[in-house]
Order: structure tokens, then sequence, then C-alpha cells
């Protein structure tokens, strides 16, 4: 690791100030992905700003027909929420099943997000429940959030907040997890919404996407069998030692079909 | 028998101390003035050093010298040595390449020490580190030991023609081929037995140290065998007397033969400690363990089974290409011959056996023995030839196997691949396995996975493995440059409470524990009262080390004749106390009895008056009450067993998961049934790993190592693995004064054969007869659907 200056701020304003004026400053929320990285020597800030102290980044609660997850909310938190557990099942089941225990108990959902790893959990159920990023300075949708791999539409400065999901009719999320890393090689969050039904794949492809075929047959009849023939082409889907494209085009199937019947 | 004895499940003593943090590791050990090194490694796979240029390095914050493969020249210092020397079918010895401890011109494999940099801290070691500019000339790079004796392919050793270090061979190809013609089936397979990283759960670590004023040296290090990296390191490498060299290797967390070898690293932080003056500590991280510590298995074989209409075995014909990596490790020959192909009769009558082993040199870390070492690799080659058999010619394999057995009265068995195998029951064990796992009604547990939509399979492995090595002048004759004894101290004190020295090493089998239960035994002392000491070369007489589940069949028995020494001079000072003939004098539940009378001496009572000889036969006997022996094995000792295991496949996704295991194990006498159990539990889960999880995948062109670290290497967890059913059958080892065999290697060695014949069973009904280890998701499922591998 190298040497960096170290921040520990109060408030929200704070952060933002003191991420902005280093000449290259990073925000390190839980530190999973980033605190690997830099005892690797692979990144080399000039200033860390943890967020780990700020109060209002903090907590789970109901607003009308949202959950609002506070950014610096441990996975482990939201695992065990009965907020969570009582209104969106599939969220707290997704939580509990990043990592292990450490990471749940370390990570939060904003460094999750703002992260975007393309095989993390998390970004599956925030397009996949149509979930609202709040940041410091705007609301930004779901679907625009995830930009591309390791990319989001967050600016310089620009802090997550909170992220607000609505509550679904019922939702289930399926993970086909890298057995080495426990990652999703191929993850299906399904959710029916009174809006109509989403299906975001995470781990198959550079970034979370959604599988509008699979939307469209499981707006007519949500059930298994309605994706159960929806093909997945392999093409521009991620392929590692672990899996080929065609094998996790197959499995976006397999995940979808199990997810729509394991949704409650 | 005292309680805590030999047969006791007593509680691990080392447990507390290991359990609660206080242990003492290498990297806990701090000493004063301390310094930290850095190893700079290749990042190439093979590639000529032009030049390396450290000035900057050397000025840079708290560095206090950096050292390159030219000092270590200048200084005269050797390369690692080859503790195996293997002879070809001609003849002519292996080629046996240098081993520099930093590279001399050239690198190898991606990790390759190539600089070492020393520091105040270990991060402006390494901060410097990225200051030194070495300018590399890349080389096509080959990996794979079948493409590296291709034609064409890159040269890792101008003297290793091909590539090749040593071409072998056991038995007469012309009778095995005789045999093959009288058959009335043949099986073939072809195995690629994959590569494994150790992943010991301590990294490895080092601290030399030189003392000034006596000229001595001291080495900690994460070491199985610290006599073995004394006598190497000093008479090869660093030329210093044993006198002047201490090695200790203080708790150590696992070695899976990982930490048999001598490494580099152990050589420069000794040396440079001298050159710099200071302590010096290297740590291992985990990266530069993936990259540097030996890997193992990593074979390609074909082989060939003749059978009768019977099914009765008439001959066995492998052939072995065995990847050594870069450099020869320290007893990398030894493994894919010695240990590999004279296992190949396993536990069945096959008459006539031939077997070739190509050794070859590759641009990848070097291989050595690793879990089984060998054995793991003979018993997936027959158990998996077996099966396909028993599917081929449509018999029950459980029945199968047992038409092959060595019949229970056989013994001592003259094997066609040198081994004589004193003991066994294959046939019990099996039995007991079969009855355990229900083999007669998986029928059943099928249909009903069925109805889930699983495909579900059992597989049985039987294995034996040779033990408890060796023979010195058998090993000898085999090409081992060393004796392979024990030895052990018995020092009683003078209160009556004993330590124990001995020569083996404990890095996790709980010989603290077993080896005071075996002094419990035979001298009634409470286990509490004994402490056994291990890992210091100052302070044990000799010690060959622990590997190839050793410790008690070889170190055991040291500490028995030790004992037998121990007892027989108490009888004497006994009998001058109870004033009675020495030959009256009987030793039992730790008393010293004059037979037919109730006079006696207690054990306590002994020892003090050895330490204060007023009443004493000083004539006739020393005072002091302390015996060292030593003990050079009879044979090798020859453990067995039969592993069952049931899995159930996803047919969707292609996942495995095993649904249950057992293991009926012949292990010989048992000291602590719970540590046994212990031992079989783990290598029953790395043999699970290499089945279904652990692969070391180098990038075909680069070399670069895509299986670096836990984000890709795939170490099986806690929910991976069943529930465990384990069992043991003794029969007892004729050759030793315990009758133990060893239990180390075992579930390593039956687990992955049975869990891969299961998972055929399973995908059988579809058509399919062999799936290549580790069986992912990905490959059974191409399985499955017909495709073939996209990688």
């Amino acid at each position: 690791m190298y040497n960096f200056n170290y921040h520990k701020p109060s408030s929200v304003a704070d952060a933002a100030k003191a991420v902005q004026s280093a000449p290259e400053g990073k925000l390190v929320a839980g530190g999973m992905t980033l605190i690997p990285t830099l005892k690797q020597r692979l990144a080399k800030p000039s200033d860390l700003v943890d967020l780990g102290k700020i109060a209002e980044l903090k907590g789970i609660k109901k607003d009308g027909n949202s959950i609002v997850i506070g950014a610096m909310t441990r996975h482990a938190e939201v695992a065990s929420s009965d907020v969570v557990k009582s209104a969106i099942p599939a969220l707290a089941a997704l939580a509990g099943g990043i990592g292990d225990p450490a990471v749940r108990n370390r990570g939060t959902i904003g460094g999750s997000i703002a992260n975007n790893d393309p095989a993390a959990d998390y970004p599956s159920a925030v397009v996949g429940l149509g979930a609202t990023v709040v940041t410091n300075k705007r609301k930004i949708a779901g679907d625009d959030f995830f930009k591309g791999m390791f990319e989001t539409a967050l600016e310089p400065g620009e802090i997550v907040t909170a992220v607000q999901f609505p509550i679904p009719e019922k939702a289930a999320y399926s993970k086909f997890p890298n057995p080495a890393s426990r990652y999703a090689i191929v993850g299906v969050f399904v959710a029916k919404t009174g809006s109509g039904v989403r299906v975001a794949v995470t781990g198959a492809g550079s970034s979370v996407f959604r599988q509008k075929e699979m939307e469209a047959a499981l707006g007519k009849s949500f059930a298994p069998d309605a994706v159960a023939n929806v093909k997945v082409s392999p093409s521009g889907l991620n392929a590692d030692i672990h899996a080929s494209a065609e094998y996790r085009a197959h499995l976006v199937t397999v995940m979808a079909k199990r997810a729509v019947a394991a949704a409650k | 028998m005292s309680d805590g004895g030999i047969g006791a499940s007593v509680r691990r003593k080392e447990d507390a101390r290991f359990l609660t943090g206080r242990g003492t590791y290498t990297d806990d050990i701090n000493r004063p003035g301390q310094l930290y090194v850095y190893i700079l490694r290749s990042p190439h796979a093979h590639a000529e050093i032009g030049s390396i240029d450290a000035s900057k390095a050397k000025k840079a914050p708290g560095v206090v010298a950096v050292f390159t493969g030219a000092d270590l020249a200048a200084d005269n210092v050797g390369g690692l040595p080859c503790g195996w020397l293997v002879k070809s079918k001609d003849g002519s010895p292996m080629i046996e390449p240098p081993h520099p401890v930093l590279a001399q011109g050239r690198v190898r494999h991606v990790g390759d020490p190539v600089a070492a940099v020393i520091a105040e801290s270990r991060e402006q070691a390494k901060d410097a580190a990225e200051q030194i500019n070495v300018a590399y000339k890349t080389l096509p790079a080959v990996i794979e030991a079948v493409d590296a004796i291709k034609p064409g392919k890159p040269q890792i050793w101008d003297a290793a023609k091909g590539n090749v270090c040593f071409d072998w061979h056991i038995g007469d190809p012309a009778v095995v081929d005789a045999a093959f013609k009288k058959a009335a089936h043949v099986t073939k397979i072809d195995i690629v037995n994959n590569r494994l990283v150790p992943n010991a759960m301590e990294p490895r670590a080092a601290i030399g140290e030189y003392d000034r004023g006596t000229g001595e040296y001291t080495l900690y290090t994460t070491s199985q065998n610290p006599h073995v990296i004394r006598l190497l390191m000093g008479a090869f490498v660093l030329h210093l007397p044993e006198h002047k060299l201490k090695v200790v290797a203080p708790d150590v967390g696992g070695g899976f033969g990982s930490k048999i070898y001598h490494y580099a690293e152990e050589a420069l932080v000794t040396w440079a400690s001298a050159k710099v003056g200071k302590p010096l500590k290297w740590t291992a991280e985990r990266s530069e363990s993936f990259i540097s510590d030996a890997q193992g298995r990593d074979h390609v074989t074909h082989a060939e089974l003749a059978l009768d209409k019977d099914g009765k075995f008439l001959a066995l014909k492998v052939s072995t290409v065995a990847n050594l990596g870069g450099y020869l490790s320290t007893f990398a020959p030894a493994i894919p011959t010695y240990l590999y192909a004279t296992l190949l009769a396993g536990t069945y009558t096959t008459p006539v056996i031939y077997c070739e082993v190509k050794a070859v040199f590759t641009n990848t870390v070097p291989v050595d023995a690793y879990r089984g070492a060998g054995r793991p690799e003979a018993t997936y080659v027959v158990e998996r030839i077996v099966e396909m058999a028993a599917h081929e010619m449509k018999m029950d394999p459980a029945e199968l196997r047992r038409r092959n057995f060595i019949p229970k009265d056989a013994y001592p068995y003259q094997t066609p691949v040198a081994l004589q195998y004193d003991s066994g029951d294959y046939f019990s064990t099996l039995d007991m396995a079969t009855k355990a796992a229900d083999y007669a009604g998986f029928a059943k547990r099928r249909e009903e996975a069925a109805k889930r939509g699983k495909l579900r399979g059992i597989g049985i492995a039987t294995y034996i493995e040779a033990c408890g090595i060796a023979p010195s002048a058998v090993a000898g004759a085999l090409g081992a440059r060393a004796g392979l004894y024990e030895c052990a101290e018995v020092r009683v004190h003078p209160t009556g409470s004993v330590t124990v020295f001995t020569g083996t090493h404990s890095h996790g089998q709980g010989h603290e524990t077993t080896f005071a239960q075996v002094i419990a035994d035979r001298l009634g002392v409470p286990v509490e009262n004994v402490e056994v000491v291990h890992g210091d070369t100052s302070k044990i007489p000799f010690g060959m080390g622990t590997y190839g589940s050793r410790s008690i069949a070889v170190g055991g028995s040291a500490l028995i004749k030790a004992i037998d020494k121990i007892v027989n001079k108490g009888k004497k000072i006994a009998a001058h106390l109870l004033e009675a003939s020495e030959a009256d004098i009987e030793f039992k539940d730790g008393k010293f009895t004059v037979v037919g009378t109730d006079k006696s001496k207690a054990f306590g009572e002994v020892a003090f008056a050895a330490y204060v000889p007023h009443n004493y036969p000083i004539e006739t006997v020393e005072p002091g009450l302390d015996e060292t022996a030593f003990y050079d094995p009879k044979n090798f000792t020859f453990p067995s067993g039969a592993h069952i295991a049931e899995v159930e496949v996803d047919k969707e996704t292609g996942a495995v998961q095993i649904v249950r295991f057992t293991a009926a194990d012949d292990f010989g006498r048992i000291i602590n049934p719970l540590i046994v159990e212990g031992q079989v539990h783990g290598g029953l889960v790395q043999g699970i790993g290499q089945a279904l999880y652990e692969n070391a995948v180098y990038d075909g062109k680069s070399g670069q190592l895509l299986t670096g670290s836990y984000m890709d290497y795939c170490m099986p967890r806690a929910d991976n693995v069943p529930t465990f059913s384990v069992g043991t059958h003794t029969t007892l080892c004729t050759h030793n004064p315990l009758g133990v065999k060893g239990c180390g290697e075992a579930g390593a060695i039956g687990a992955p054969a049975a869990v891969m014949n299961a998972v055929v069973n399973a995908l059988a009904p579809l058509g399919i007869k062999d799936l290549p280890m580790p069986a992912t998701p990905e490959r059974v499922w191409r399985a499955l659907h017909g495709q073939k591998a996209a990688h």
C-alpha cells in the first residue's frame, strides 16, 4: 500500500469537499474492493476520505411505498433487517448472500453500487426493483445509474447517500455464484411491480442489464415456464476461466426461471 | 495403560494456544534490530535478464541493501540442491540444472526471485523494489508438459533436450505386452491430474540472524523438517558447518508438503543477515505464496488395463508426462516415480505392470510433493480405470474390485512394482464402507433424486499408500540423497515429568498430544506431565521431519526405542532400590515391581533416584534418566481403505453437490481416534477440492498464473462438503513396534477418484464415460449437452 492522506469527516458536505480538493481523492465506504486494491498497489490515491463516521448515511427506513437504505448500511444489516425482510424479502436474501460474513459486516450498499463491479449482487436489485439512487446532488434512476464496467453516472465529488427501493408485489434474486469468489457468475433479479415486470441480470455482462424479452414474457404470464424458453444470446457476454459466454447465456435463463419460481 | 494412553480420544493439548492466538509462528518472532526483506520477482514466465539497475533503490528511504544474483555469485553462494537422483531408462542420470537463490541471467517462471531489498520496514523495501530497473528480454514460454516435449518448443535448460529432465520406467514392457495379448477386454483411459496450489493457512516466512560474537547463524523458518534444511542449506548453499547453524521451525500453520523443501528465501535471509549485520525477516504475502510455494500434481497420463473374461486384471500399462516446473524442487524427481509408479498395483493382484514417466521442465512454479505426493495420482489412475472397466464390462464396481483384491492371507505380498505390503484387509474396509454408505440402497436414492430433477451418482475408490518413508538403504538405492530414519529423545526429569524431543515436526498433526499419549501409555506418566519438543536443531539430536504420513510410524518407533531404554535403565535402578534382581523387576502401570510381591517403586521415585543418586548402583549405572534412540524403518507402512462418494448433479447448471461421503480406512493401531478423524476430514476436503474445485491455471502464452488468488483459485469450503461418515478397520503394521501405519494423507488419496467415479456414474445414463478434474459446473454442463469444452 502506498502512503496517502486520511480523512474521516462527519458530514457528507465535508466528505465531498475533502475528496474534491485532493489531487487524487478516493472515497472509502466498506473498503471491500478498495483496500485489497491498495494492498496490491494497484491504486495510488493521494487522499482517502472515509465515510464511516457520517451518521446521516446509515440506517434503513420505510418511507411510504419505499424502503430507503442509507449508503453506509452494511450488507449484514440489510440481510437481518425486519423492515427489509417483511417488505422486500428478496433484497434481504440478496444481501445475505454477498461474499462471506466478514464482507457482509464491512461492505456497504453505497460502496457496492458506486464501485459497480460487473459481478456484484446489488446492482441487479437496484435495476430489478427500479430503485432510485440518492446522492448529495440529485436523484438518479437505477436504470440510468450503471454505465458500464466499474462506471456509474456519479460525477466528481458526488456521493451516494441512500438508495430508495419501491416495494414490489413480489421479487426474488437467483444467483449462480463463482465457486471461488462467490461473486455472481450470473445473478438474476426478477420483480413484479405495479408498473410491470423487471428482470435485471448481473455477472453475465460488462455491467448489470435488463432482459427485456423476459420482462415481456413475464408481463404476460408471471410463471417459470414463461422464461424457460427465452434463449439469451452469448454475444457480448463475459467469458473467463470460470464460465464461457455460452454458459453464462444459458445460466441467465436458468436463474431467471428459478427466480420467478422463488418470487414472493 | 494410564488415562490418555494409546487409543484414547484426548483433546489436542496444543489447541489451547492455537485457538487463543498464543501460538508462536515465524512471523510472530521479532529479533532486536530486525530489518525486512522484500523479494523482487520475475513478472515474466521466461526471459533473459540484460541488466539490473538498483542504484535508485539503494538510495531510497530506509533501504539498507539491495542484493542480486551477482552478489550471491561473488560470495560463492551455491544453488538449491535436489535431494533425489532419478535415472532414465538408459541409465543416464536426470538433468540437474542449477537452482540459484536469486536469478542468474535468466528467469524461468513468473515469481522467480530476482533481487532482494532490505529496509527498515516492509513498505520501504517494497517502495524501493519498484525503483529497481530490470532489463528483461522476454522469451517464448511453454506451460504444459505435453507441449514442452514437442519439437520446436522453447528450451528452458540447454542441458535438458526437449525439456526432458528424465525418461524413467519401471517393469518389463515385453512381459506386459504379452499379457495384453491374452486379454479378453482392454480398458483405456486418458487422465489429466490437475495442478494444485498447496495453500497452507500460514504463508511461508523466514528470519535470518547472525551472531558476530559466536559466529553462529540462526534461521527461523516455516519448515516441516528443520534438520533437513540445516543440512541442505549449510552443506550445499552457504557452506556453513552444522555446529554454527541453528534452524528453528516454531509453530507452523500447515504444510501439506509445501514446507518440506529448501527455498531460496531461507538461504537468502541467512546469508544476508551476516552481510548487513542485522536480523532479517521475510514473510510471504498470499499472492507471493501462489507463485513461490512448490505446487502439486500436474500429470498427463494414458493408461490401459487388460482383463480376462471374468474381470481378473492381467496387466496394467501406464504412460505419464509429469510437469516439474522451471526448476527441480528438493524432492521433485521422487514424486512422479518412486512415490507414484510403485503404487500402481493398488489393492489388487495385477500380476504385471509397466509404467514410464517423462518428467519435463516448463515455465511454471516448481512442482513437488503435495499431500499424498504421487500416491493420489497413482490411485486416481488405478481407480478410474477400474471403474471404467467395470462400466464397460457391465460389472458391479465393488464386485470387480473384490474379485481382484489381494487375498487376506497373501501377506507379505510382493507387488510387481517393487513394494512388499506387510498387512491389509481390503475386503473388510470395502464391506465396512459399502454398509455405512448403504451401497445396496443406492438405486432407490437415484430414483428419488431423479424425481427432483437431479442426477445422482455413486463412486468407490479403494486405495493403498506407502507411508512411513523409508528404509534408508532402500531409499538410497532408489536415489535418495539422505537417510530417512527418525530420532527421539526421552528426558525424564527428577520428579518424573517427561520432555520428549522428536525429529518429526508438527504443523497441524497434533504430535504434542499423540506423542505424549505414547509416553502416558508406556511410562504411566499423565499426558499433562509430558512436553513434546520439536522443530529446533539446537534442542533435538537429529530428525528427518514430517511428511509422507511418517511421524508416528517412524518417529513413534524411535520414541518406543527410547522408552525401552528408559525402562531398562529404570529396572536396574529399581532392582537396587528394592534389593532384588533386575530380572525379577517388572514395569507396569507406572510402577517397577518385584514380580510376585507387593514391593514396588513408582516411576517418579526411580527418576528421582537417578538424579539424586545417594542410594544408587553407581558402579554399574550412570546417573540421570535421559535416552536417545534412532529408528530406521524396516519397510514402508501401507495404510489402505475404501472411500465412497455420492453426488447429485444439477442438470440445468452442471453443479455437483456431494451429498454423502463414507470413508473406511485401515491405519493400523490408532493412538488418538479424535485426531485421526480430524486428519481424515482434512484430507478428504483436500481430495474433494482437487476433484471439484481446485485448479492452477496458467495463461498458455504469457505464463501468468490466472488463478493467483482466492478470487479465482477455488478452495473447498465448509458448505461444499457433507458430514463425513468415517470409520476404521485395523490390521496392524507387522514391522514397527506400535503396529501403526499413518493417516495424514489418506483422505486426499482416496477422495478424488471416489468423487469423480460418482460424478461419472451420475452422468453415465447419458452416455458419459469420463470427465476431467476439476468437474466444474461448466465442464459438467458441457458434457451433459454434448458440447466441447471452451477452454
